[in-house]
C-alpha cells in the first residue's frame, strides 16, 4: 500500500469515531469596522508601528511626493511597472534632472537575477487593497509586477489609494470574492520592511527584503 | 471562571474537607478555617473518614488507585451541603477532575454532583458567605502566593488578595512574577528536584526581595515548598496559611 | 527511574533528561538569555491582546477552526491534494521522516541539484533533513537569521519561533566571526547587514528551495507562509524549485478561516500584530510570469500523527499551530531552555507531542518534567489542554488506568515499574479506608509514599516538613462537635 493510502485509510477509519466540530463564529472577526476616516488612521498607526514610512498625499501631488523621496533617498534607480496606472503614470512624467533612471522587469528572473540582486535600488508598485486592522498591504504580483520586485530592491514604495482600505484581512478574503475568483499564483500580505529580531530580539531591518517600505496614500 | 459562576445563598450547613496534606502539616490551617466558618453562622461538618482526594496518584498517572480513593470519597457528602476545602489544589481536583476520572464509571453521576459543590475556602467565605473582616493587628507587610491551580484551574487569582484588602493593618506587596509557579508540583519536585529547585529558589528571592515578612498562601503544598526553601536559604520571612492569617487578624490579636 | 540504560534520544543520541537539565540549569549564560527572553515575550505577548474578551472570543474560534479541520482530516487532505494537483503543484505522501527525506533527495537529484537553501521548518528539523542532503552531497543552508546561527554553530534550535534565542549577541558576534570572518561587533544591524551579504549570493545560487508551510488550505489548493525576514518569500521564489514540507496536520478548510489564525498566531507568537509577510502560494510560475519556481511541491508528513488521530482525547495536540507561546510563558522552559528537552520540540507542546513523535520509551522523562501549573494550557491561542494532556501521557507511561488498556501510544506502559505500582497500591489501600488512613497518618507521609528514596531530593534546598504534633482529625475530634459525624 502507498503511504498515501496507509495514512488515508488509518485517518478514515479512525478508532473513536466521528469528531464533531462546533459552530466556527466569525462575528467577532466580522464586528471590526471603522470609519474610512478612521482606517486611514488606523492603518498608518499600524503600518508606522512596524518601521513603514507612510505619506499621505493626493491624487493630484503624489508623484512630486514619489520624485522628492527618490531623490531624497539618493536612488539610482528604480523598477517601475509598465502597464498598471501608477507606473504609466510616473513614466509620463518623470524627466526632471536627478531622478533615477526607470526600470522594467521585463524579462524572466534567469535572464537578469544577479543585476536585480546585486543592481536594483528601488521599486514602485500599487497594491491590491490594504487591511487597517493591520497595517497590512495586499498585493496579488504579476507579469507586469513580479513577486521579487517587492522583495529584493532595498527600497519599495507601495502607491494606496484610501478607497482600497478594508477593515480586516477577513474582509479582504470574503468581500474581494477570493476564493471565487480562483487564487493566484502568489497573493502577499505585506507589513513594514523585512525584519528580523533573531540576535537577542533585538529589531533589524532589511535582513532579506527591502530595508525600507514607504507608503503613499493617495486621499 | 470565578466572574461567571453564580454563587448560592449562604448554606446553614457546609462539609469541610481539610486535605491530607493540611491534616498531617498544617491542621491549625484547618482548624482556622473550620472556625472562620462557623463565625460565618455555619455548622462545619468534618467527616472522619476523609483521607485524600487522590491528587497525588492521578498526577503520577495511577489513575486506577487515584479511583480507588476518591471514589471513598464520594461517599462522605449525603447532604446537599457544599463543601469546603483549604486548597485549591485539592478543589481543583475534585472540581474539575473528578468528573473526567469517573467518566464511563458507575460513580460518574456522584462524581458530577460532587464535584459541583466544591468550594475552596477563600472562595467560598467570600463569593458564598460575603465575608466581612476587621482587622485587629498590628501593622504588617506581607506578600501572597496564589497556588497555580487556584489561580488558573479554579480562576481565583483575585480572591485571596482582595480578602487580604479588606484588613487595614496589613500592607499587601506584590513579588516579581507574582503569578509563576513555586515549583512544588507534587511529585514533580521530587521527580526532577533541580528544575523545582530553579523555580523555587528564584520565587524566595522575589519574595524577599519585597520585604514582606510573611507569606501568605492558600495553598499547603506551595507553602511547604517556598518556606522549606526559604528556612534553607536563611530567609527572614516566614509562611503562613491563609485561614490561620485571617483568623489570627480578626479573632485572637 | 528504574531503567537503567543510557537514554537514547532523537538528537543528543547520548544523554539522558536529568544530566542535560543539570548542565543547562548550572549554566549562568544560559539561564540568563532564556529568562530575558521570555520575560520580553511574555510581556509583548500581553500588550497585544489589550482586549481580554477579543483575546478569549478568537481563541474559541480559532479552535473551533482547527477542531473543524481535523474533524474531516482525511477529506480535506484530498482535497487539498486535488486543488494543488490541479493548481500544478506536485503533492507527495510519507510516513515517517526518511520517507520524507528521500522523496525531497530523489527531486533534488532529478534536477541534479547540488545546493538547497531553505526557508525554516520545524518539520524538517524533526526530520533532520539537512542532516540527510549532506550526507548525498547536497549542500542545505538554513537562510533564516536564527537558523543560519544555529548551523554555523553546528546545534539546533532551541526555540520553535526564535531557533538562536540561546545566544547572546556577543556570542553570535564571535560565532560569525569564527566562522564567516565577520568582524566582532555588538552592532546587531552590522552583523545582520553581514549575514544578507552572506545569504544573498546563496540565494542567487541555489538550485532548490525548501521552506515549512503554516497553514494548507484544502479549499483552494494553497500553502501560507508566516514570517519577517523576506527569506521565505526567497525560498520559495528564487530557486527553479520549491519543496514546501509540512505536517498532515497543518490543513485547514476554508481559505477565510487563515485570517483568525494568522492574527492569533503572530499575537501569540511574539505580540506582533501581524508578521512583515503573509505568503500564500497556490501554484508554479504560469505562462508569462516571470518569476517564481517552475516546480512546486508539497510533501506530507505523517511520523505519528495519524496514531496521535486516532484518540479523542489525544487529538487536541494536532490543533498546535507552533507559536510558542507555550515555551514562552513555561517556568520550566525558562529555567532549562530548549536544548536540554533533547528533542526537536521543546516546551510544553514538546512534552505532548515529542512522546508521540519519538515513542514514550524513548521520550520517557518528557511529561513529568512539568508542575502541572498550567501557564501554557491558559495562553494557548488553541486553547490545547496542555496539562490535561501531561497527565494522559503521565498515564500512558505508567500505564496506570485500565480504562486506557486498549490506547494506541507508542510505548505505553515503558515506565511502569513493579516497585513504584505497589508502592502506589498500598496508597490506595491506606487512602481508601478512613480508618486505616486515621491510625497510619503519623508514620507515613504523601511524599515518602511517592518516592520513598527520593525524599533527600526534596531536603537539598528546603527545610523538611515537620508533622503536626496532632492531625486535623484528631483535633476536629477532641473538639466533640460534628467531628465524629461519617
Amino acid at each position: 500500500m502507498s503511504a498515501r493510502d496507509a495514512i488515508l485509510n488509518r485517518l478514515y477509519q479512525r478508532r473513536d469515531g466521528a469528531i464533531s466540530a462546533p459552530e466556527s463564529d466569525f462575528s467577532i472577526v466580522q464586528a471590526k469596522q471603522w470609519s474610512d476616516e478612521d482606517k486611514i488612521d488606523l492603518f498608518q498607526q499600524k503600518i508606522e508601528s512596524v518601521h513603514a514610512e507612510v505619506h499621505r498625499v493626493s491624487k493630484d501631488n503624489w508623484l512630486d511626493k514619489l520624485k522628492e523621496l527618490a531623490q531624497a533617498k539618493g536612488l539610482n534607480n528604480m523598477l517601475v511597472p509598465q502597464q498598471a496606472q501608477v507606473g504609466v503614470d510616473v513614466r509620463a512624467d518623470w524627466s526632471e534632472d536627478g531622478l533615477p533612471e526607470l526600470l522594467s522587469y521585463d524579462q524572466p528572473i534567469e535572464g537578469w537575477k544577479a543585476e536585480l540582486f546585486s543592481n536594483v535600488d528601488g521599486a514602485v508598485t500599487d497594491v491590491r487593497s490594504a487591511v487597517a486592522e493591520t497595517g497590512s498591504l495586499v498585493l496579488w504580483p504579476d507579469n507586469d509586477q513580479p513577486r521579487l520586485m517587492t522583495l529584493v530592491p532595498p527600497i519599495h514604495f507601495a502607491i494606496l489609494d484610501a478607497g482600497q482600505l478594508k477593515n480586516t484581512f477577513h474582509e479582504v478574503i470574503v468581500s474581494g470574492g477570493w476564493v471565487q475568483q480562483g487564487m493566484p499564483t502568489n497573493a502577499l500580505l505585506i507589513s513594514g520592511p523585512s525584519k528580523t529580531a533573531d540576535i537577542e530580539q533585538t529589531l533589524a531591518y532589511g535582513v532579506h527584503g527591502p530595508k525600507e517600505l514607504i507608503v503613499l496614500i493617495r486621499q | 471562571m470565578s466572574s461567571i459562576k453564580l454563587y448560592p445563598p449562604k448554606p446553614e450547613k457546609v462539609y469541610f474537607y481539610g486535605t491530607c496534606l493540611v491534616d498531617m502539616f498544617y491542621p491549625d490551617a484547618g482548624m482556622a478555617g473550620i472556625q472562620l466558618l462557623e463565625k460565618q453562622g455555619i455548622e462545619v461538618i468534618f467527616p472522619q473518614d476523609q483521607t485524600c482526594c487522590g491528587q497525588p496518584a492521578y498526577t503520577s498517572g495511577y489513575h486506577d488507585q487515584a479511583r480507588e480513593v476518591a471514589a471513598a470519597q464520594l461517599g462522605l457528602f449525603p447532604g446537599d451541603y457544599p463543601i469546603v476545602l483549604p486548597s485549591g489544589s485539592c478543589a481543583g481536583m475534585m472540581r474539575e477532575h473528578y468528573p473526567e476520572l469517573f467518566a464511563g464509571h458507575p460513580e460518574e453521576a456522584k462524581a458530577k454532583e460532587v464535584a459541583g459543590r466544591i468550594y475552596e475556602l477563600t472562595e467560598f467565605l467570600m463569593h458564598v458567605c460575603h465575608i466581612k473582616l476587621e482587622d485587629k493587628g498590628e501593622p504588617i507587610k506581607v506578600a501572597m502566593h496564589t497556588s497555580c491551580s487556584a489561580r488558573r484551574e479554579m480562576g481565583l487569582g483575585e480572591v485571596g488578595p482582595a480578602l487580604l484588602g479588606q484588613l487595614d493593618n496589613v500592607e499587601l506587596v506584590e513579588q516579581a512574577r507574582v503569578k509563576e509557579c513555586c515549583g512544588f508540583g507534587g511529585a514533580f519536585s521530587v521527580r526532577h528536584p533541580e528544575i523545582s529547585e530553579a523555580m523555587v529558589t528564584d520565587k524566595v528571592e522575589a519574595i524577599d526581595a519585597t520585604g514582606a515578612n510573611t507569606l501568605i498562601s492558600s495553598d499547603c503544598g506551595c507553602m511547604m515548598n517556598i518556606t522549606g526553601a526559604a528556612e534553607h536559604m536563611k530567609k527572614e520571612f516566614k509562611g503562613e496559611h491563609i485561614a490561620s492569617f485571617l483568623w489570627r487578624r480578626c479573632h485572637e490579636s | 527511574m528504574s531503567h537503567n540504560q543510557p537514554e537514547k534520544t532523537a538528537q543528543s543520541g547520548v544523554k539522558e533528561f536529568h544530566p542535560r537539565v543539570h548542565e543547562a540549569i548550572n549554566n549562568p549564560q544560559i539561564r540568563a538569555n532564556f529568562r530575558k527572553a521570555m520575560d520580553g515575550l511574555m510581556d509583548k505577548r500581553q500588550a497585544a491582546f489589550p482586549s481580554d474578551d477579543e483575546l478569549q472570543g478568537l481563541r474559541d474560534l480559532v479552535a473551533a477552526i482547527r477542531l473543524r479541520a481535523l474533524s474531516k482530516l482525511p477529506e480535506l487532505l484530498e482535497k487539498l491534494e486535488e486543488n494543488l494537483t490541479a493548481n500544478g503543484v506536485k503533492v507527495h505522501w510519507a510516513e515517517n521522516g526518511d520517507q520524507a527525506c528521500q522523496i525531497i533527495l530523489d527531486i533534488c537529484q532529478q534536477k541534479n541539484a547540488k545546493s538547497v537553501i531553505k526557508g525554516k521548518s520545524m518539520v524538517s528539523e524533526e526530520m533532520e533533513l539537512n542532516h540527510y542532503l549532506e550526507k548525498h552531497g547536497i549542500e542545505a543552508l538554513e537562510s533564516d537569521l536564527g537558523e543560519y546561527i544555529v548551523q554555523l554553530a553546528e546545534e539546533t534550535p532551541s526555540h520553535i519561533i526564535m531557533p538562536a534565542i540561546h545566544k547572546n549577541t556577543d556570542e553570535i558576534s564571535d560565532l560569525m566571526h569564527d566562522k564567516t570572518g565577520t568582524k566582532k561587533s555588538r552592532d546587531v544591524e552590522y552583523l545582520t547587514a553581514e549575514a544578507r551579504q552572506q545569504l544573498r549570493k546563496r540565494f542567487e545560487k541555489a538550485d532548490v528551495g525548501v521552506s515549512g508551510v503554516n497553514f494548507a488550505v484544502a479549499e483552494t489548493g494553497t500553502l501560507c507562509l508566516v514570517e519577517n525576514e523576506g527569506n521565505g518569500r526567497l525560498t520559495t521564489t528564487v530557486p527553479p524549485v520549491h519543496i514546501a514540507v509540512t505536517g498532515i496536520e497543518k490543513v485547514v478548510e476554508n481559505l477565510e478561516d487563515v485570517a483568525p489564525l494568522l492574527s492569533l498566531l503572530t499575537r501569540s507568537a511574539t505580540g506582533q500584530h501581524i508578521t512583515t509577510y503573509f505568503n500564500m502560494i497556490s501554484s508554479p510560475r504560469k505562462e508569462g510570469e516571470l518569476d517564481g519556481p517552475e516546480e512546486v511541491h508539497l510533501v506530507l508528513v505523517d511520523s505519528g500523527r495519524s496514531n496521535i488521530y486516532q484518540d479523542d482525547e489525544l487529538l487536541d495536540t494536532l490543533r498546535c499551530i507552533r507559536c510558542g507561546a507555550c515555551m514562552n510563558h513555561c517556568p520550566v522552559y525558562t529555567r532549562i531552555g530548549g536544548h536540554a528537552y533533547g528533542y526537536t520540540y521543546p516546551g510544553p507542546i514538546g512534552k505532548i507531542l515529542m512522546p508521540h513523535l519519538a515513542g514514550l520509551d524513548d521520550a520517557k522523562d518528557l511529561p513529568s518534567a512539568s508542575s502541572l501549573c498550567g501557564a501554557c494550557g491558559e495562553v494557548c491561542p488553541v486553547r490545547i489542554p496542555i496539562p490535561k494532556l501531561l497527565v494522559r501521557l503521565r498515564e500512558e507511561s505508567v500505564a496506570g488506568d485500565s480504562d486506557h488498556n486498549n490506547s494506541s501510544v507508542k510505548g505505553r506502559g515503558s515506565k511502569r515499574s513493579t516497585s513504584e505500582s505497589l508502592i502506589w497500591k498500598g496508597w490506595a489501600k491506606m487512602h481508601k479506608s478512613g480508618g486505616l488512613y486515621r491510625t497510619g497518618t503519623g508514620a507515613a507521609t504523601v511524599f515518602r509514599f511517592l518516592m520513598p528514596n527520593k525524599i533527600g531530593a526534596w531536603t537539598k534546598c528546603r527545610t523538611a516538613p515537620k508533622l503536626a504534633p496532632s492531625t486535623l482529625h484528631q483535633q476536629v475530634k477532641a473538639r466533640g462537635k460534628n467531628g465524629g459525624e461519617k
